[in-house]
């Protein structure tokens, strides 16, 4: 079980967090005109990755917050947290 | 029989406390100190047990936890009983009771034994290729393998201990409390630093305590005493908790571990009642030190299991720390000197080692001279080739080995004996550094795994990282250590040590036979009965990965994991296959370490604890009159209120009759409640629903319907405008928490623009609903001043009010059709306002009900309950709820979704109602329905969501969703049951008052 350091609370045990699945999907200004296929990318597919993974994660059982983690998933480390509406990190 | 087979007291055992203990039905006595193993060998009982699939008898093998074969049922026919435990581990108390398991009638003659006669019928993956065809044969045998095969049996009644949890955080933990762990804690603790020492025996030191060799020295004593004066030093430093008794099951990711303390396992009877049995420990630590220690390995020989052969290591605990002679003529089997200890230890008690049989060519060390010295027959190059004794080893018989160690040559030797001291080198602990994420290294010289990357901050020091000679282990340690905790110097930086030097080393897997490999049994895999011929199998059937191997042949899959035989499982296949050992690589190491029993894991949370519940403020109430409960979420939900005997059904018709005639109320106070508030309110409501929010008038109500990004119904309830920026959101029960986490996520996310505030008020107010064609008098009659006439407060619209001094919010709303008001007040007034609303009521005969009759009522009329007449794949559209999806709106959550080409196909499900020809026939909820009755494959249309009888209509209704259902109306359709076909018809799905007119009624 992870130790997350929220950006807001500091650290605190991964129970009190829940996973939000891949970050940066921004959702699309304008849908309608979309195309299926452009709107299906958006909706359903994501990233499964072996290596670096940017998710979201919302410390739910304390400020409710939700922010970004980049996560090594072979390994489970932590490499870098950081806030909503932040730039994703090059490296 | 001889039953003293004590040599000279063990400072380890009180002889002076007598337990007695039954073992297979029989009395026998051990003392304080012995473990079942113990005592039983000191009764010279060796045969313990059956193995699993040959059911060979099988005996005490190790003196640990490892422990692939003495494994018995404790306590059997009580409701304390336990399979599978370890005779090893398991500490005697007065009264105890084991037995063997796994046999049948009885271990001594057991039914299963002919399954090692027909063995060579039992292959590798006998399970696998016997059960698969054909499939009859399966039921014939069936009651005669459950008979025969098995480990163990479970408890059937609950089990009445008490287990518990507790969360502790340290800045090191250190696991196991041989010599490493010890020095590890000892200076940790020194340097300040909160240390949790934990080990799984009830007693520190590990093998060290026992050690009394001349060959290893510290500081000028023998290891034995000077580990036992560091122990006592222990008990006075502060920042230290120690824990014997405390096996860590799970070492997880960031040093994350689970460990299982045994508090009152050894206890007598009488002294375990009222207190907690096992705590589950949930450790969290800074740095993570594990001194996990070796595991001896045994020789992979031709009938290597018998009763009488066990490790070399066992044989002298037994002897050492026991004081219990495993057998009266010894004979070792070694490819190491640590036999050779084993050997000295008995020859100095005055027991008799008939031979040494070693693989090696020779070994020049002190150890091994002062064996010669001693006049012990060493048969060098040779190996033990058969072993004979049914029940008990009797005899071996041993052969000169080959140059290259794949054949025997000469004649062979026959020795009588009764025990055989076996050892094949040392295996290093390495469980729970792999647990963690570590990854292993083969070291080819020592032919061991041994760790290489820490996943984390931790540190395996001692024999679990390859140290085993006493020297190499204190140097290493204390280099190590200091790096490890970031510290000056440890207090033995300086001590000198002395310790046996060991030069020459052979190692050979597979040890060969003068029978073809066919015609042997050299068990790799004592506890799942895998032999080193059903490892080639596997091999010769085309499996090459080493999990494959494991699971076809079963090695490694028992209770124990194969912890004695794994590592020759790898040196076989890796022998065979061709490829190095360290290219094979390690099965994978799985927690708990060694079993846990599910009341621990569970701790406290049995019963009422099981799970989290929540009540309603008039929930004492609903008690009180006899309520029925049904669970919503994590509520307790009145079901419905039978009166003297009636059943379900019958309280139900009832209640519906009397909500629909007069009046009846609901405890609507489980609905989610959302308090929103800010200048974007409205905004955010239109982004939310699908229909339009920005012109609701203050004090005006709103049904809205949820959608998921996918189009898909995610939710529903009535929205009330409050103020210019201030609205309360209903949302389903079940429904609340995840509705307001989607709604914080929109707005942190992707619209953080908006300005408005989310608060959940659901357990802030109570709701009691009031419907019925009597509502609005039982209303006036509690609050007299408020307006009710259709212009003041008409459907859909809201007041504030006050019942004596108890502000409330009042909505005209209805789920049941009838002319209805919620009234909501503070939750603790909740039980107050119900009375009232009661008191007021009792003219008309006003009727609670419950959630039972709200269900009836709203199907009556044809209104969805979110996650019983959709799941997840239900568009509105799909719903016939088309006028709820404003076709203006620019966007909405999930609108792109409904213009997709799947969600606007003509043939997906709608809701429909169904009425049955027959209209005393209830449908079942979730039957199929089909068109056509004599079809294959059936063309399954859907099925019925919601069935009731409506006492209101004097017929049965159903929901249902069907395939193409909107253009069916007026079609037969047909609802086959096991023992009829129902004949139905589509129809509306609004039954009851379809012009709505009861609502101003
Ligand atoms: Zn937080």
């Amino acid at each position: 079980m992870f130790i997350i350091n929220c950006p807001y609370c500091g650290e605190r045990d991964q129970q009190e967090f829940k996973a939000g699945g891949e970050a940066h999907i921004e959702r699309p200004k304008q849908p309608s005109e979309l195309s299926d296929d452009e709107w299906a990318e958006y909706l359903f597919m994501r990233k499964n990755i072996k290596g670096v993974q940017f998710e979201r994660w919302n410390h739910a059982h304390g400020c409710r917050k939700w922010f970004n983690m980049a996560r090594d998933t072979s390994n489970d480390e932590i490499k870098l947290i950081y806030k909503m509406g932040e730039k994703p990190p090059s490296e | 029989m001889s039953t003293n087979l004590r040599v000279k007291s063990s400072e380890f055992i009180d002889e002076t406390i007598r337990i007695s203990f039954k073992f297979n039905g029989k009395t026998y006595h051990g003392f304080k100190g012995d473990t079942l193993a113990s005592a039983l060998l000191a009764n010279n009982i060796h045969l313990v047990g059956r193995s699993f699939k040959y059911h060979r008898p099988r005996g005490i093998m190790t003196a640990g936890s490892e422990e692939p074969n003495a494994i018995v049922q404790l306590n059997d026919k009580t409701n304390r009983t336990e399979p599978n435990a370890r005779a090893t581990e398991i500490e005697i108390y007065e009264g105890l009771e084991a037995s063997s398991q796994n046999c049948w009638p009885n271990v001594d003659f057991d039914v299963g034994g002919i399954n090692n006669a027909i063995s060579a019928f039992l292959p590798a993956g006998f399970y696998y290729k016997t059960f698969m065809w054909p499939a009859s044969f399966w039921e014939k045998y069936e009651y005669f393998i459950r008979q025969s095969a098995g480990l163990g049996k479970s408890p059937t009644d609950n089990d009445p201990d008490i287990y518990d949890h507790r969360h502790i955080h340290c800045d090191v933990l250190v696991v196991g409390a041989g010599i490493s762990g010890i020095l590890a804690a000892k200076n940790a603790a020194k340097n300040n630093l909160k240390t949790l020492l934990v080990d799984e025996k009830n007693e520190l030191g590990g093998a060290t305590i026992y050690q009394n060799s001349k060959f290893n020295k510290i500081d000028n004593q023998s290891s034995s005493n000077w580990v036992k004066k560091e122990i006592q030093e222990l008990k006075n430093i502060k920042n230290l908790e120690i824990k014997t008794r405390t096996s860590v099951a799970a070492f997880h990711g960031y040093n994350y571990l689970l460990a299982r303390e045994n508090l009152t396992d050894h206890l007598e009877k009488k002294n375990k009642q009222g207190k907690i049995r096992q705590r589950l420990l949930k450790i969290r630590a800074k740095k993570v030190i594990l001194a996990t220690g070796a595991l001896e390995r045994p020789l992979i020989f031709n009938n290597n299991d018998r009763p009488g052969i066990m490790l070399s290591s066992a044989v002298k605990k037994y002897a050492d720390f026991y004081g219990v002679i495993s057998g009266k003529k010894n004979v070792f089997f070694t490819n190491n000197d640590s036999a050779y200890e084993s050997v000295l230890c008995l020859h100095n008690k005055g027991i008799k080692v008939e031979a040494i049989i070693d693989i090696r060519e020779n070994s020049d060390s002190k150890i091994v001279k002062a064996v010669k010295d001693a006049g012990i027959t060493i048969h060098w190059s040779h190996t033990i080739v058969d072993t004979k004794g049914y029940k008990r080893l009797s005899s071996i018989s041993a052969m000169k080995l080959s140059n290259d160690g794949l054949s025997v040559i000469g004649k062979s030797i026959n020795i009588s004996c009764d025990c055989l001291g076996v050892t094949g080198g040392w295996t290093p602990a390495v469980h729970l550094f792999t647990q963690s994420g570590g990854k292993l290294v083969f070291d080819e010289n020592n032919k061991v795994f041994l760790p290489n990357k820490y996943p984390s901050e931790q540190l395996s020091v001692g024999s679990c990282n390859g140290d085993f000679k006493i020297k190499e282990i204190i140097n290493n340690l204390s280099i190590n250590l200091k790096q490890f905790l970031k510290i000056e110097k440890t207090d033995f930086d300086n001590i000198t040590v002395e310790s046996e030097e060991e030069n020459s080393k052979r190692n050979i897997w597979l040890l060969p036979s003068d029978k073809p490999i066919g015609k042997t049994k050299p068990f790799v895999d004592y506890q799942n009965d895998a032999t080193a011929k059903d490892i080639k199998l596997a091999l010769r059937e085309g499996f090459r990965s080493i999990e494959h191997v494991k699971r076809y042949t079963t090695t490694g899959m028992g209770t124990d994991q194969g912890k004695l035989g794994n590592m020759h499982a790898l040196g076989i296949i890796a022998d065979t296959a061709g490829v190095k050992m360290g290219e094979l690589g390690t099965t994978t190491f799985r927690p708990p370490y060694t079993p846990l029993t599910f009341g621990t894991i569970v701790g406290r949370n049995v019963g009422e604890y099981f799970d989290i519940f929540r009540r309603t403020p008039m929930n004492d109430w609903q008690i009180e009159n006899k309520a029925k409960f049904e669970n919503v979420g994590q509520w307790k939900r009145a079901w419905y209120y039978p009166i003297n005997d009636e059943n379900m059904h019958k309280a139900v018709q009832r209640e519906s009759i009397a909500a629909r005639e007069s009046a009846g109320i609901l405890d609507a106070s489980t609905l989610g409640k959302i308090d929103i508030q800010g200048s974007d309110a409205s905004e955010f409501l239109n982004r939310v629903y699908t229909n339009a929010w920005s012109k609701l008038g203050i004090g005006k109500c709103r049904y809205g319907l949820m959608l998921n990004e996918d189009g898909m119904v995610y939710d529903d309830g009535v929205t009330t405008r409050l103020g210019e920026n201030h609205y309360i959101m209903t949302t389903t029960t079940g429904g609340a928490a995840n509705v307001l986490g989607k709604l914080e996520d929109y707005l942190q996310t992707e619209w953080p623009e908006l300005d408005v505030y989310l608060t959940s008020v659901t357990d802030h107010y109570a709701t009691a609903s009031i419907c019925g064609p009597n509502s609005k008098k039982i209303l006036n009659k509690i609050i007299p001043d408020l307006d009710l006439s259709e212009e003041n407060f008409p459907h859909m619209s809201f007041k504030n009010a006050q019942i004596g001094n108890i502000k409330c919010r009042i909505m005209r709303i209805s789920f049941t059709g009838e002319h209805s008001y919620e009234i909501n007040v503070q939750a603790n007034y909740g039980k107050a306002i119900w009375e009232k609303c009661m008191e007021a009521g009792k003219e008309f005969n006003i009727t609670p009900y419950g959630t039972e009759t709200m269900h009836l009522l709203r199907a009556e009329k044809g209104f969805i309950i979110v996650g019983q007449d959709t799941d997840g794949t239900m568009t509105p559209i799909d719903l016939q709820m088309d006028w709820i999806v404003s076709k203006k709106k620019y966007d909405f959550i999930g609108k792109r979704s409904l213009y997709r080409s799947d969600t606007m196909k003509e043939e997906r499900k709608q809701l429909v109602g169904l009425l049955t020809d027959d209209p005393n026939i209830v449908l079942e909820e979730g039957a199929q329905i089909v068109s056509e009755l004599n079809q294959s494959p059936v063309n399954m249309l859907g099925h019925v969501t919601s069935s009731y009888y409506s006492p209101n209509l004097k017929k049965s209704i159903a929901l249902a969703v069907v395939r193409s259902g909107k253009n069916m109306m007026g079609k037969k359709l047909f609802i086959p049951m096991m023992d009829k076909n129902i004949n139905v018809t589509v129809a509306n799905p609004i039954f009851f008052d379809t012009e709505n007119k009861r609502l101003n009624a």
